[in-house]
């Protein structure tokens, strides 16, 4: 009986998930939102190798010149290159996406499962406090936290990955709340397993792929997110690059320096872009109507 | 119907207190002590004396809690560190040029995104739908500051069609108001352009599939009226509820289009307070903003429970 109710899910599990990846390499617009993607992580991981010039270096004979093949995207207003910045920048952000992504699973998924699972009062406490955090919207629940924790981007990530965890909280309880009414579930309570391996061999594993989806969806909030709280100057603190705070400079020198103004903005929507359509798509192959 | 909507306003009664006490607790977030952090560079101890006898800072924090509560309650927020006007009154004073800029903003998405989701649907599965539906999710993945810098640069640098920025009140001069909120409107809207643009077609599409449009159909209905007249009004349903819902984002991504545009509405506030320190601006902007994301929810429920009759059963 345990071997049954251990190899159902597996079984059935395992055929979902090659199934759905089978779906998601005939999905057009994944494949060419994961490609951006990947494009992008691959130049922040080996930025050192793709930048050009010290994204710090000021040049003071080269202010704000326009683009030339000694600055591919120009110089900013100290004379630094704008590839590069670029570049470094593209770091940041993918950084702050994933890290406060993560930050806001780790948060919000144990709660979800716990108020689904447990139900109750538990359910009650948890789901009241959720709407409660939902209900402030997102940005401008991320400044309020980034503004009384101080502004850098470490609090920015945390302001960010606090304001998402409701949306994970509800999902996990949610999700939980389906999966525990499946029949394996009961089948583990009859055969005596104890809830902390119920929860992590049956409920966690049985969630994760509508978690996975929204955390694509997600990073994407978050890169726009922590693009917009470095643009307000709460965020990435000079003179580390990042898009939003290469944006916030750039605004000042729009009629000067339009260059400046441009790429990051070009990085944050073609990154944010992949991470939209590389979601999409995998919602769509994880989709069981799909078949 | 009076007891559904009973039902629902007592429902947010604990919604409501608990996000008054997660604004309050922002405060405790402030790190070292609160008073110094408000203080901020007028550090003589006479200033710090009186913000701790002002916020009642040396009380047990439910004391402070519930001073501070019983005076929202009373619809006071507090009073700006930095201007000495009351919260409610500086609140007052910007709310209705956001609520202007999101009333236009939510009247051009509409403009755009449910046009462009019909005609989706309709047409699914060719160039047009193809097109509609990356336009859609541009729209979603494009930072709408950097929109805004963009189009101040075409439109206002280079073409010299409107003003970059800048703000007049609409009972002063409704042309210049009209020039200068225009494109601010398209940028915070364009967003909220697609999500209607996406709902609209996946309702459109939902209702095209059903079996009162196939009946009509086979009754030999003309097209166009299975699509106005069936569909496209029953489709409109779920749009108008995410419409009402997207209003409160309306004021979160005014924050950035405001700074951007620099107008001085409830946005710019936030933003002005938070470099200022004045955070009992901050606390009364985020409640402010919070239990008007409540109403909202609770209008756009209504909203639903009226237009769709099947829910009423």
């Amino acid at each position: 009986m345990t071997d049954l109710a251990q190899r159902v899910p597996t079984v059935l599990g395992v055929q979902i998930r090659s199934r759905a990846g089978r779906r998601l390499l005939r999905h057009r617009g994944a494949l060419f939102g994961g490609s951006l993607v990947a494009f992008f992580v691959v130049m922040a991981l080996a930025a050192p190798l793709f930048a050009t010039h010290d994204p710090m270096a000021t040049d003071w004979a080269a202010v704000r010149k326009a683009p030339s093949w000694a600055h591919v995207m120009g110089t900013d207003e100290i004379g630094r290159d704008v590839y590069s910045r670029f570049v470094w920048g593209a770091r940041t952000s993918l950084m702050a996406g994933v890290v406060s992504v993560v930050f806001a699973l780790a948060v919000g998924v144990p709660f979800g499962v716990l108020a689904g699972y447990v139900g109750g009062w538990t359910d009650v406490v948890i789901s009241r406090c959720t709407e409660a955090l939902l209900s402030c919207p997102f940005l401008i629940l991320a400044i309020a936290f980034a503004a009384f924790l101080g502004p850098s981007l470490t609090n920015a990530m945390i302001a960010i990955g606090l304001s998402a965890a409701p949306i994970f909280v509800r999902l996990a309880r949610g999700q939980t709340l389906s999966v525990k009414a499946e029949d394996y579930v009961d089948g583990a309570r009859a055969v005596g397993l104890t809830h902390p391996r119920i929860v992590l061999r049956y409920i966690v594993p049985n969630i994760f792929p509508p978690l996975l989806v929204q955390a694509t969806l997600t990073i994407a909030t978050a890169i726009i997110a922590e693009a917009s709280l470095s643009f307000l100057g709460l965020g990435q603190q000079p003179p580390d690059p990042s898009w939003g705070s290469m944006l916030s400079i750039a605004k000042n020198f729009m009629t000067h320096a339009p260059w400046m103004s441009i790429w990051p903005g070009v990085g944050i929507f073609l990154v944010v872009f992949g991470f939209n359509l590389f979601g999409d798509g995998l919602r769509d192959a994880l989709d069981p109507r799909g078949d | 119907m009076l007891t559904y909507f009973l039902r629902r306003l007592v429902g947010i009664v604990p919604t409501v207190v608990l996000v008054s006490m997660f604004v309050f607790a922002l405060q405790q977030m402030l790190p070292g002590d609160p008073a110094l952090a408000m203080a901020g560079e007028e550090r003589d101890p006479e200033s710090i004396a009186y913000i701790r006898e002002k916020y009642r800072l040396n009380e047990p924090i439910w004391v402070q809690y519930g001073y501070w509560i019983a005076g929202v309650l009373q619809g006071d927020l507090g009073i700006s560190l930095r201007t000495n006007i009351p919260v409610t009154e500086l609140i007052a004073q910007k709310l209705p040029v956001t609520i202007q800029l999101a009333v236009m903003a939510i009247v051009i998405a509409l403009l755009i995104g449910i046009p462009m989701g019909a005609l989706s649907a309709i047409k699914r599965g060719t160039p047009l739908d193809w097109i509609a539906n990356v336009t859609a999710l541009s729209g979603l993945s494009i930072p709408n500051f950097w929109l805004g810098i963009l189009l101040i640069l075409l439109v206002s640098v280079h073409l010299g069609w409107l003003p970059a920025s800048g703000y007049e009140s609409p009972f002063v001069d409704p042309a210049q108001n009209l020039r200068t909120m225009i494109m601010p409107a398209f940028v915070l809207g364009t967003a909220l352009a697609a999500t209607m643009m996406r709902h609209t077609r996946s309702a459109m599409l939902e209702v095209l599939t059903s079996d009162y449009v196939r009946t009509a159909r086979a009754k030999g209905v003309r097209e166009r009226l299975v699509i106005f007249r069936h569909a496209f009004r029953n489709a409109l349903i779920p749009v108008v509820t995410i419409g009402t819902l997207q209003f409160g984002e309306l004021l979160a991504g005014a924050v950035l289009t405001e700074q951007v545009f620099t107008i001085p509405g409830f946005g710019k506030q936030i933003v002005d307070a938070v470099f200022n320190r004045d955070y009992a601006v901050v606390q009364g902007v985020v409640l402010f903003s919070s239990l008007a994301f409540i109403l909202l929810n609770l209008l756009a429920d209504m909203a639903y429970f009226v237009l769709n009759p099947r829910i009423r059963v």
